[in-house]
């Protein structure tokens, strides 16, 4: 369309499907365009979103750098169409991020000849995240099987291909994992209950996340009791002083510290 | 003892180091290796404990049995705590089962003295070994070193890590004295130093074509915060001279918190969380906005304003040098207007090569009007004189008590 010079305001940006296949958007511009770098990153990014005027903020964007004149308009932050832009663009990032955070394997199963360890996943992303977020996992985990079950998009990973296959309603993973158990022990143990901070949590780790995570269902198990926690530390008889045990190294160190003193 | 209660113990053990990171360290992925892990990069926080930590690190002590006694430390020899130790096996295992499942980005091992410094080191080292060399780890490995560990047992331990760290735990030998009497502010300095060393050797070893090496990148330090009478002042010229001398990658700064088995010779109140906060934000003030210890604190008030963050404090204090035009404003003065962090301040100086800037251009940055209005000027807005000459300005940006402590420990604008 950019071609056939068809400005942004001419062209009714009607649901996704049909319109044109969602990768020919995500592939670099046709040959003939000159547009800069940072601009085909934002644009890769954008088009991830779920906003259905994603498409139409990127056409005017598009054809305002290249037949508006306005070739620096990328880098203006406070444009409106940029400003829209950007913030589309970060909630993409952001996803991105969290999936690498919180994606859960579980393992499936062990083979028996080679020893090879097959992995599972279930996450349920807001943006079309699943393929841009998924060679993380190939180069972290090269050498186990695992695929990446989401509603918007799955990933699997042999050894060899990393592969692509429609989005599931619901999660297919039935089994839980031996190790939860442990990394709940984990997570509990290394809250400190003397320091909540739950809103700081739920800025990193929004709820919307929870539901896929396992330690989660401890959340509010551990605000509860935090308080009494504190409070029966405060209470506490103060420990006394143990007198300094025989030790030929610590003498050896307060002889050191002897030495250095003025 | 079941492996899940060593794990319950030695994580509690562990909780009290704020050090989080898992970010810097060299690149590099599970292709054509045997096993799993990458790096490089920014780091992940895998999860969220409601204390608002991130969890990124398997944080454990290989045991929490310890000769020395520290008096703010759970650990300490004099407290009653239940003790355990893993064997090395056990924390491989544990850091492997936790990585393969995505919990985390790999360990974290301190651990209680035992016997001696190199005792304690080689069994630290051992964990770390056996994870590179017979499974092939490429995760993230954070050591604690000892700082009278041999020098060659810290180079070891560099080797095999991505970050190395000693805490120096408080910033004046006198405090060292009364709360943790077997360190020494000296010694850890010159382990420091030698660290510092190494981690430039391996650098310029890496810049010369060595892109495989594995080695540190950085080493990082703590220091707690409210259990001597160390003042603000205090805190910040020592983490000038650790910023310094030995290019520490982080200060990290931890608000004693009440621990079960209570010594007593601590303090039983705790500090407010909010001076750990207001310390992060003068430290960030020094590294990346300009300011100088001298500008943040002065003789007469060594202690940070803990109603306002230290730069609004700093602006409040040099009235005279405001209004600044963001049209003309040089960087340095524009990253001191209360309101601009460094990334607006540089898209501000890119746009305004190419148009005026008014108050919706600053909306549209998300920069908080009510922070900047008094010291800037757009061309659509001029600040009365009589706002920043008065003395309700102070009054103007005095939070809601209960907002004080809900800020990220690492933001600041």
């Amino acid at each position: 369309m950019l071609s056939e010079a068809v400005p942004p305001d001419e062209i009714l940006w009607e649901a996704e499907a049909g319109l044109f296949a969602s990768s020919d958007m995500r592939e670099k511009p046709p040959m003939n365009l000159k547009v800069p770098a940072a601009l085909v990153d934002m644009a890769q990014s954008v088009a991830c979103h779920r906003d259905p005027t994603r498409w139409g903020l990127l056409y005017r964007i598009l054809w305002r750098v290249t037949r508006g004149g306005e070739k620096h308009l990328p880098g203006i932050a406070t444009d409106p169409d940029i400003a829209k832009a950007r913030l589309l663009e970060k909630a993409v990032r952001r996803e991105i991020h969290k999936m690498h955070a919180f994606v859960r394997f579980r393992l499936i199963d062990t083979d028996a000849e080679t020893g090879r360890e097959r992995y599972a996943a279930w996450f349920e992303p807001d943006h079309f995240i699943v393929e841009a977020g998924a060679p993380f996992f190939k180069k972290r985990f090269a050498n186990m099987d695992w695929s990446i079950f989401t509603p918007k998009g799955c990933a699997h990973w042999n050894g060899t291909r990393l592969t692509f296959t429609p989005g599931l309603a619901e999660n297919p993973i039935d089994s839980p994992d031996a190790l939860e158990a442990a990394w709940l022990t984990y997570y509990r143990s290394i809250f400190n209950p003397a320091r909540l901070k739950v809103k700081m949590m739920q800025t990193e780790m929004p709820k919307r996340y929870w539901k896929n995570l396992p330690e989660a269902e401890l959340i509010a198990e551990l605000i509860e009791t935090s308080q009494h926690r504190v409070n029966g530390m405060l209470a506490e008889e103060t420990r006394p002083v143990k007198p300094r045990p025989q030790n030929a190294y610590l003498d050896k160190l307060r002889d050191m510290s002897a030495e250095e003193a003025p | 003892m079941e492996l899940e209660s060593k794990l319950a113990i030695l994580a509690d053990a562990a909780k009290y180091d704020a050090s989080c990171a898992s970010s810097g360290a060299v690149r590099g992925n599970s292709l054509g290796g045997k096993g799993v892990g990458s790096t490089g990069g920014a780091g992940i926080c895998h999860s969220y404990a409601p204390d608002g930590r991130c969890i990124s690190l398997l944080k454990v002590l290989l045991t929490n049995l310890c000769i020395y006694d520290c008096h703010y430390c759970i650990n300490r020899r004099s407290s009653n705590v239940r003790r355990a130790a893993f064997t090395a096996e056990e924390v491989v295992k544990l850091t492997l089962d936790f990585y393969k499942r995505n919990y985390i980005e790999g360990l974290f091992l301190s651990s209680g003295i035992i016997r001696n410094a190199d005792h304690t080191m080689e069994m630290v080292i051992a964990v770390a070994r056996t994870l590179r060399e017979t499974y092939d780890f490429r995760g993230y490995i954070h050591l604690k070193t000892i700082p009278e560990a041999s020098p060659e047992l810290i180079e070891i331990a560099a080797r095999y890590a991505d970050r190395i760290s000693i805490n120096l735990e408080l910033p004046t030998q006198k405090s060292l004295d009364i709360l943790a009497p077997e360190k020494n502010i000296n010694r850890t300095r010159h382990a420091m130093g030698r660290i510092r060393i190494k981690l430039d050797e391996a650098h310029e070893r890496r810049k010369n074509g060595d892109k495989k090496l594995r080695h540190a990148t950085g080493q990082s330090t703590q220091v707690i915060v409210g259990a001597d009478a160390s003042t603000d002042a205090d805190f910040l010229a020592r983490s000038d001279d650790l910023y310094g001398n030995f290019k520490m990658r982080r200060v990290y700064y931890s608000a004693f918190s009440p621990i079960p088995e209570p010594s007593s010779v601590l303090p039983l109140k705790a500090p407010p969380l909010v001076r750990e906060h207001r310390l992060y934000q003068a430290d960030w003030l020094m590294r990346f906005y300009g300011f100088k210890t001298s500008e943040i604190l002065t003789p007469e008030t060594p202690n940070l304003d803990l109603d306002l963050d230290p730069k609004l404090a700093w602006a409040l204090r040099n009235r005279q040098d405001f209004p600044v035009d963001v049209q003309t404003a040089s960087r340095e003065n524009l990253l001191r207007v209360p309101g601009l962090g460094v990334r607006n301040v540089d898209r501000i100086l890119h746009i305004r090569r190419f148009g005026k800037i008014r108050l919706a251009d600053l909306i549209r940055l998300r920069i908080s009007l009510k922070k900047v209005q008094p010291f800037l000027i757009t061309v659509d807005h001029n600040p009365s004189a009589l706002l920043l000459d008065s003395d309700r300005l102070r009054a103007r940006f005095l939070p809601k008590p209960q907002q004080l402590d809900l800020f990220a420990p690492h933001e600041i604008r």
